[in-house]
């Protein structure tokens, strides 16, 4: 009997917002919650809701023959938690079947791996701890970033209390050897390795739905065909990829959701494999032997190795600059400043900074919300200015530093009230926050009210929904539109637009009565 | 006298340099006794309005309350010529310029106070349009009374050429920068020939330094005794009050503000930066601006780890270009090769002491300045380490900088210019 093993990567960073020079030294808040919110709800909606209980149906149905395994970056979980809450109650219950497993990672996505040992610990233990609060579970197996690993990291690793991780099962590593088997760390041979089939995942992570592939249309039928065509003797086909292929990478008109649900039942009728999950392999299987790493790998791009995030000075600088910090942040032991030193280092932020975007600018560009490279580093360099002042503040006694802390998200009383209600902010405190940031507002918006609620109603709108709106305008109200939308919001919008969507006469009528009650309701 | 002049935006529409200027010496010109016919291209201009439209001076907006300003206007008559001529930029720039989308987006724009439009006829040839402006031009000039023609800068050459050929009146063009300066070495041959042509058919040429005044006798290869340079004055708006800011770090700011081009040596003033930052962490850079340099100065930054020491805050307008000022303890402005340079008056006004290249205009009249070559990046970290941590030279910039900004005034300018005039007439 062979094994297929599924694994999913959840993550989605707390992407910055356009932070100004000007603002270095005064505004200690460097997120935006806009973006991060509408993202975080707008790929909820898409993947992790309907593909979450597409797995939930499958496990129903094939009882335990039927496994998967995840890994959500502490980020993540907080960003569900805090604006998606029930994404968390969904996960939890996929772990209530005892056919999913969640495996740990670093808490913010981060590349603590290769630059710090302490950090790298102490990132898994943040969120094994979250994933134990919100989830109900405790890892086994680990999961670097991006599948980030090298002989040390591995050693590294197992001696945090892993005994097995996965990574890819990239080319230049693997030589003649196949990915199918239970691999061993080079320098410590108790670690497992599963190794990633990167031409299976690829199949329905990227080329499901590529007209131009000779695998197209691809069908559960002909997937099976081509597991049964591996050679007898292997033992484990790893498919690992982004959770967000469900649904958008993949579209659900691309019919990624009916592949998924097909599979199963093919599977098991057509095939002699078996679902299993990292936990189950780890205990079935005995190495093959040993792989060679000595520098790092991963799964990104054509070349499986870091230069995504890391190599070019932008992302070299930036990263140096980033870590330089590490000691200090710890010394001060601010709650804080530790939680915004997580956010800085999820590896989104490097990613951005990415120069080589001809060969994989299409999977750079997927929600990057920077123009250029050059706009990326710029933004990160002028936030980590100012976390830098904030702790030398702190080291010089000045209590200053943790005084402007994370801006409060309450302004947004979008869809659903649930959030609000989850995230427990009380009324009077929603009041008081909303005094606070009335009287930072600029100055057109104390002379004109109706901006104001102009703005809001705008972010409140996702870009979809403004899309919609907006083709059905007139150009001066377009104008209008162009004026007081937030930068990123716009160029969502755009590519909206570009993608060729049109929506019709009667939904632009729809979302024109929804923004008039917006304005209504906030003026 | 009565001066016809081809020249550049009016208020409430400055945008540049070239606008300012022309705001300045017209409005001194007139000050003086001068009468004006004003010619502005619009190549905004408003879509139901005529080909040449006379503009109202009441129609503008900007500082009319002061009713000293009453006075000027009345000798000042503007006209504005639907025309797709727009300063600041070069003939492939132009050429990229989509103007049926910019017509489709300016129309019918409730938000802005002005209508917006474009005439889109003409493609995005931009000689074309600067030889269909010509042709404009000969029409005002055949209807209209005038002693003297005034053109500014190349776009307008020809339509003062144009002028002069139908009315027989004498022409003086106005040099505020040559290709040279904007190209390097990569000279546009089409927009030389203009400038060369305009430089030969003018009776006199004045140029806005003696440096701008060599390249017009060594490269155009001009008579020197008709090219004279008139230096621009710094009082075309009032200046502003300075408000102090409480910088919210430590560290003393070097300032770089302008356009991020081969032009403005940005790159030199980064390894400056480099030099300064060897010496002494406790600096913070900042490159105020964007072009089309952005990104390798960007890279050399990351490249030379000074990353949180060495900022960039993008293009900066109105306060925040006084802001910028207020942050800043050395404006540096290291040109390749500058004309004139308002930018340095406009530091010293605010108390910041600057340090400029000796290939800029403005450093032929400024004493409280240091000025070093633009190459020479040692000379420029010793005066920016040297305005930074010695209070003796910096104190005595701060006290007399100003001072001598306030004695570049618009009325020498135009009275200097009124001079040139009586040469020709």
């Amino acid at each position: 009997m062979k094994s297929i093993c599924f694994y999913f990567q959840v993550h989605q960073p707390y992407r910055l917002r356009n932070y100004r020079f000007f603002e270095i030294g005064r505004d200690h808040h460097y997120f935006d919650d806009y973006q991060n919110r509408y993202i975080m709800q707008r790929v909820a909606d898409k993947c992790y809701l309907p593909m979450n209980n597409l797995l939930l149906d499958l496990i129903k149905e094939y009882g335990q023959r039927f496994k998967v395994s995840f890994s959500i970056s502490g980020v993540a979980l907080e960003q569900f938690r805090d604006y998606t809450p029930e994404v968390i109650d969904s996960f939890r219950r996929l772990a209530e079947t005892g056919s999913v497993e969640f495996m740990a990672e670093t808490y913010s996505h981060s590349l603590a791996a290769l630059k710090s040992k302490d950090e790298f610990a102490s990132q898994i233990e943040k969120q094994q701890s979250l994933l134990k609060e919100l989830v109900g579970y405790e890892s086994k197996v680990f999961r670097n970033t991006e599948l980030i690993y090298s002989d040390e990291i591995g050693d590294m690793v197992y001696n945090l209390g892993y005994e097995t991780m996965l990574t890819e099962g990239a080319k230049h590593i693997l030589g003649w050897r196949s990915p199918n088997f239970m691999y061993c760390n080079a320098i410590n041979p108790k670690m497992k390795l599963l190794l990633k089939n990167f031409r299976l995942s690829d199949d329905i992570a990227f080329r499901f739905s590529q007209q131009s592939w000779d695998g197209f249309p691809l069908t559960a039928e002909k997937y099976v065909d081509w597991l049964n065509s591996i050679a007898s003797n292997e033992e484990v086909v790893n498919l690992f990829m982004d959770y967000e292929t469900f649904g958008e990478h993949q579209w659900k008109e691309t019919g990624i959701f009916d592949f998924m649900r097909a599979l199963p039942g093919h599977v098991f009728s057509k095939s002699n494999f078996a679902f299993n999950t990292p936990s189950d392999l780890a205990a079935q299987l005995q190495p093959v032997s040993a792989i060679h790493v000595p520098h790092p790998i991963s799964w990104a791009d054509e070349e499986r190795d870091l230069t995504a995030w890391l190599g070019n000075d932008l992302q070299d600088d930036a990263f140096d600059a980033l870590y330089a910090l590490e000691h200090m942040v710890k010394e001060i032991n601010d709650p804080h400043l530790s939680h915004d030193w997580l956010r800085l280092q999820t590896s989104d932020h490097f990613y951005y900074m990415c120069t080589k975007w001809f060969s994989d600018g299409d999977v750079h560009k997927y929600f990057n919300p920077y123009g250029t490279p050059y706009d990326a580093y710029i933004n990160f360099m002028n936030v980590l200015s100012d976390f830098k002042l904030r702790i030398e503040r702190a080291q010089s006694g000045d209590q200053s530093f943790t005084k402007e802390i994370t801006k409060p998200q309450v302004e947004l009383k979008s869809e659903g009230n649930s959030e609000k209600q989850k995230s427990g902010i009380s009324d009077s405190q929603e009041k008081k926050n909303a005094v606070k940031k009335s009287d930072s507002k600029n100055d057109e918006n104390k002379r004109n009210p109706n901006v104001l609620v102009v703005r809001k109603v705008l972010t409140i709108l996702s870009a979809e929904d403004i899309w919609v709106l907006y083709s059905g305008l007139n150009k001066a109200e377009r104008q209008k539109i162009e004026k007081y939308i937030g930068k990123k919001k716009w160029k969502e919008m755009i590519v909206l637009k570009e993608s060729g969507y049109k929506p019709d006469a009667e939904a632009k009528k729809a979302m024109k009565k929804k923004f008039k009650e917006l304005m209504l309701e906030h003026a | 006298m009565r001066v016809l002049m081809f020249g550049w935006e009016f208020p409430p529409h400055i945008t540049g340099g070239l606008g300012t200027a022309c705001f300045g010496l017209s409005r001194s010109l007139a000050r003086l006794g001068i009468d004006l016919l004003f010619v502005v291209p619009r190549a905004y201009g408003d879509e139901d309005q005529s080909m040449i439209n006379l503009v109202n001076a009441s129609d503008i907006t900007v500082d009319l309350e002061e009713s000293e300003y009453h006075e000027f206007w009345k000798r000042i008559q503007y006209m504005s010529v639907a025309s797709q001529i727009i300063p600041y930029v070069g003939t492939e720039e132009y050429s990229k310029i989509n103007f049926e989308e910019l017509k489709d987006e300016f129309q019918n724009n409730s938000i802005f106070t002005h209508k917006y439009t474009f005439s889109g006829k003409y493609g995005n040839n931009l000689l074309y349009e600067v030889s269909r402006y010509a042709l404009i031009a000969s029409g005002i000039a055949a209807s209209n009374k005038f002693d003297v023609i005034h053109a500014h800068d190349w776009l307008t050459y020809p339509a003062g050429i144009a002028a002069k050929e139908v009315s027989g009146k004498p022409l003086v063009i106005h040099v505020h920068a040559t290709e040279f300066d904007r190209s390097g070495e990569n000279v546009n041959k089409d927009v030389f020939d203009i400038e060369k042509r305009g430089m030969e058919a003018a009776d006199q040429v004045i140029t806005v330094s003696n440096l701008t005044r060599n390249i017009v006798i060594n490269k155009y290869g001009i008579d020197p005794s008709k090219v004279t340079t008139v230096y621009n004055g710094a009082d075309a708006f009032q200046a502003q009050e300075i408000k102090s800011i409480d910088r919210p770090f430590p560290e003393k700011v070097v300032t770089f503000l302008g356009r991020i081009t081969f032009q403005k040596g940005p790159d030199y003033f980064v390894e400056a930066a480099r030099k300064v930052l060897e010496k002494d962490p406790n600096v913070r850079f900042v490159m105020a601006g964007s072009g089309d340099m952005l990104p390798r100065i960007v890279k050399m930054v990351a490249k030379y780890r000074m990353g949180d020491r060495f900022h960039f805050t993008g293009f900066l307008k109105g306060d925040d270009v006084d802001k910028m000022f207020a942050y800043s303890d050395v404006y540096v402005m290291p040109s390749v090769s500058e004309p004139f340079g308002i930018s340095p008056l406009e530091a010293m006004r605010s108390n910041v002491p600057v340090v400029i290249s000796h290939q800029s205009g403005v450093s032929e009249i400024l004493v409280h300045a240091l000025k070093i070559d633009f190459w020479d990046i040692d000379a420029m970290a010793d005066s920016i380490y040297g305005l930074l941590h010695y209070d003796g030279i910096s104190k005595m910039f701060k006290k007399y900088g100003r001072e001598e900004v306030d004695q570049l005034k618009w009325d020498n300018a135009a009275a200097n210019t009124i001079d040139v005039y009586n040469k020709v007439l």
